[in-house]
């Protein structure tokens, strides 16, 4: 199957920390990566070196087969050689974040028909009926007038989702979509990236939700210590854990799920 | 008691001189304004070469008293022969113009100050999802950045204006027939203090309410995504 995203030997270090070492990672088409691992293992690191949010020291990334250049800068971080085609290739993988990070200003319809108007070139009434499409996809059509501030966290999270799928990209990240959700509206958000997994899209996720990583995930990788620890499908992964680390992660992890 | 009749008879001269004021301020606001939002932009810039002189402009200017400042453009350049000389001077020798300029630099220093406070106040997320979607700098810049925090910095920008509108009263200082100056003379002519500053006051407070109610309802408009929504608890 066709390779989505290909990140190779990816380096990442803060002042003399190294966050990030010699991890690689690739999604083919229909594949949903969790990403899983303690807070402070990379994870989160990892995903924004994926679209160059976070400049690795070393690696090297493609996307849907067109190679990222980058080029060392003063410091030894990696940048794009040229700007415009980071911006093409951003626009292929789009993010959804921890936060939601919805502009405040714009309602909730100007949030979504923003960037496919900037930036995929589509006229107002082209990314008004494909913004409608998606709103009504993660089932907040009905707020299409609303501000963020005005929205519960699970709306601006199923927003974000909408304005993240109205680019229609090659790869969505998702950085721990529902760490900020209150526990009772976890599930919604869950539930409509269940559907986009069931739809065949190409996700790469970092998750604590172990449940969802187990059931949606096709493939689980476990960082500590910015190294890939273990990597497999989520029942080889989860019934027979090979390092006493991810043993140890995941009692801790069902434990408090079990709590949950 | 008041002599009303006195106000009465220099109504006409008060609502000149409301004139004065209100073209300065606005032809000032305009300017200063205009000014203010790229200044601003420079003032964030990573690049000291842009945020430096900025910020070296924005100190001197609220560092100084205004009428200083008026005094130097006022008195101050004509000193210079090369200004007298200057195919500008029909314009610099006019007190209405180096008011305005006095007025213009001035706010515009602390309308920079003010923008550029709300440009660094937007939330780091929201710049960082326009990044991931691939939106260009200049589309950051003038979708999210400028129109958040002209918003932000609209209840304070309010304020500044019912100050500029205020400190145009020193431009009573270089002979301009303003407010203020009108007051004083009712004051020299009839010698009656409360009726002359009384009028003046009652007119700037007019003026007062005029830019705040004109803020009320732009604030009701631009800052309706910050506002309870209707029903909300």
């Amino acid at each position: 199957m066709e390779i989505k995203l290909q990140a190779d030997n990816i380096a990442k270090r803060y002042g003399s920390i190294d966050v990030l070492h010699d991890v690689s990672l690739q999604a083919r088409a229909g594949d949903v990566i969790a990403l899983i691992g303690a807070s402070g293992s990379g994870k989160s690191t990892l995903l924004r070196c994926l679209n160059l949010l976070e400049r690795p020291h070393a690696g090297c990334l493609t996307v849907a087969g067109e190679r990222l250049a980058l080029t060392p800068d003063r410091t030894g971080e990696l940048t794009a050689a040229d700007p415009a085609q980071l911006r093409r290739l951003r626009a292929r993988l789009s993010m959804v974040f921890q936060q939601f990070n919805l502009w405040g200003h714009m309602n909730v319809l100007r949030n979504v028909i923003e960037a496919p108007i900037r930036v995929n070139g589509l006229s107002k009434a082209e990314a008004v009926e494909r913004a409608e499409h998606y709103l009504a996809r993660v089932g907040v059509l009905h707020r299409r007038d609303a501000y963020p501030a005005h929205l519960s966290g699970g709306e601006q999270q199923r927003v974000a989702i909408a304005r993240a799928l109205a680019m229609e990209p090659d790869v969505m990240l998702f950085d721990e979509p529902t760490s900020a959700l209150d526990p009772e509206l976890v599930g919604e958000v869950l539930r409509v990236m269940r559907g986009l997994a069931e739809e065949g899209r190409t996700m790469v996720v970092v998750t604590h939700e172990m449940a969802f990583a187990r059931d949606v995930g096709s493939q689980l990788v476990f960082l500590h210590k910015g190294r890939i620890e273990e990597q497999g499908t989520p029942s080889d992964l989860m019934t027979n854990p090979q390092s006493d680390r991810l043993r140890t992660f995941l009692a801790s992890s069902l434990h408090r799920a079990g709590h949950a | 008691m008041i002599d009303l009749q006195i106000i009465q008879d220099n109504l006409p001269a008060f609502l000149d001189g409301a004139r004065v004021t209100i073209l300065l301020l606005l032809a000032s606001a305009v300017a200063g304004l205009s000014l203010s939002l790229p200044l601003a932009v420079a003032r964030v810039s990573a690049n000291p070469f842009l945020s430096r002189p900025v910020f070296l402009f924005t100190y001197v200017l609220r560092g100084t008293p205004l009428l200083v400042q008026l005094f130097m453009v006022y008195f101050g350049l004509a000193q210079f022969d090369m200004v007298r000389d200057s195919s500008l001077w029909p314009l610099l020798r006019e007190p209405w113009f180096c008011a305005w300029i006095a007025f213009t630099l001035n706010t515009a220093a602390y309308t920079t100050e003010m923008l550029a406070g709300a440009l660094r106040a937007t939330p780091a997320g929201e710049v960082e999802a326009a990044r991931s979607l691939g939106l260009t700098g200049f589309d950051i810049y003038t979708r999210i950045l400028i129109p958040g925090a002209v918003r932000r910095a609209l209840p304070q920008y309010g304020n500044e204006l019912v100050m500029l509108m205020h400190a145009t009263s020193i431009a009573s200082a270089v002979t301009l027939v303003e407010i203020t100056r009108v007051a004083r003379d009712v004051h020299a002519n009839s010698l009656l203090a409360v009726e002359a500053f009384g009028t003046a006051a009652l007119f700037y407070l007019a003026l007062t309410l005029c830019i705040t109610g004109l803020f009320r309802l732009l604030e009701r408009r631009l800052l309706r995504h910050l506002a309870r929504p209707a029903g909300a608890s």
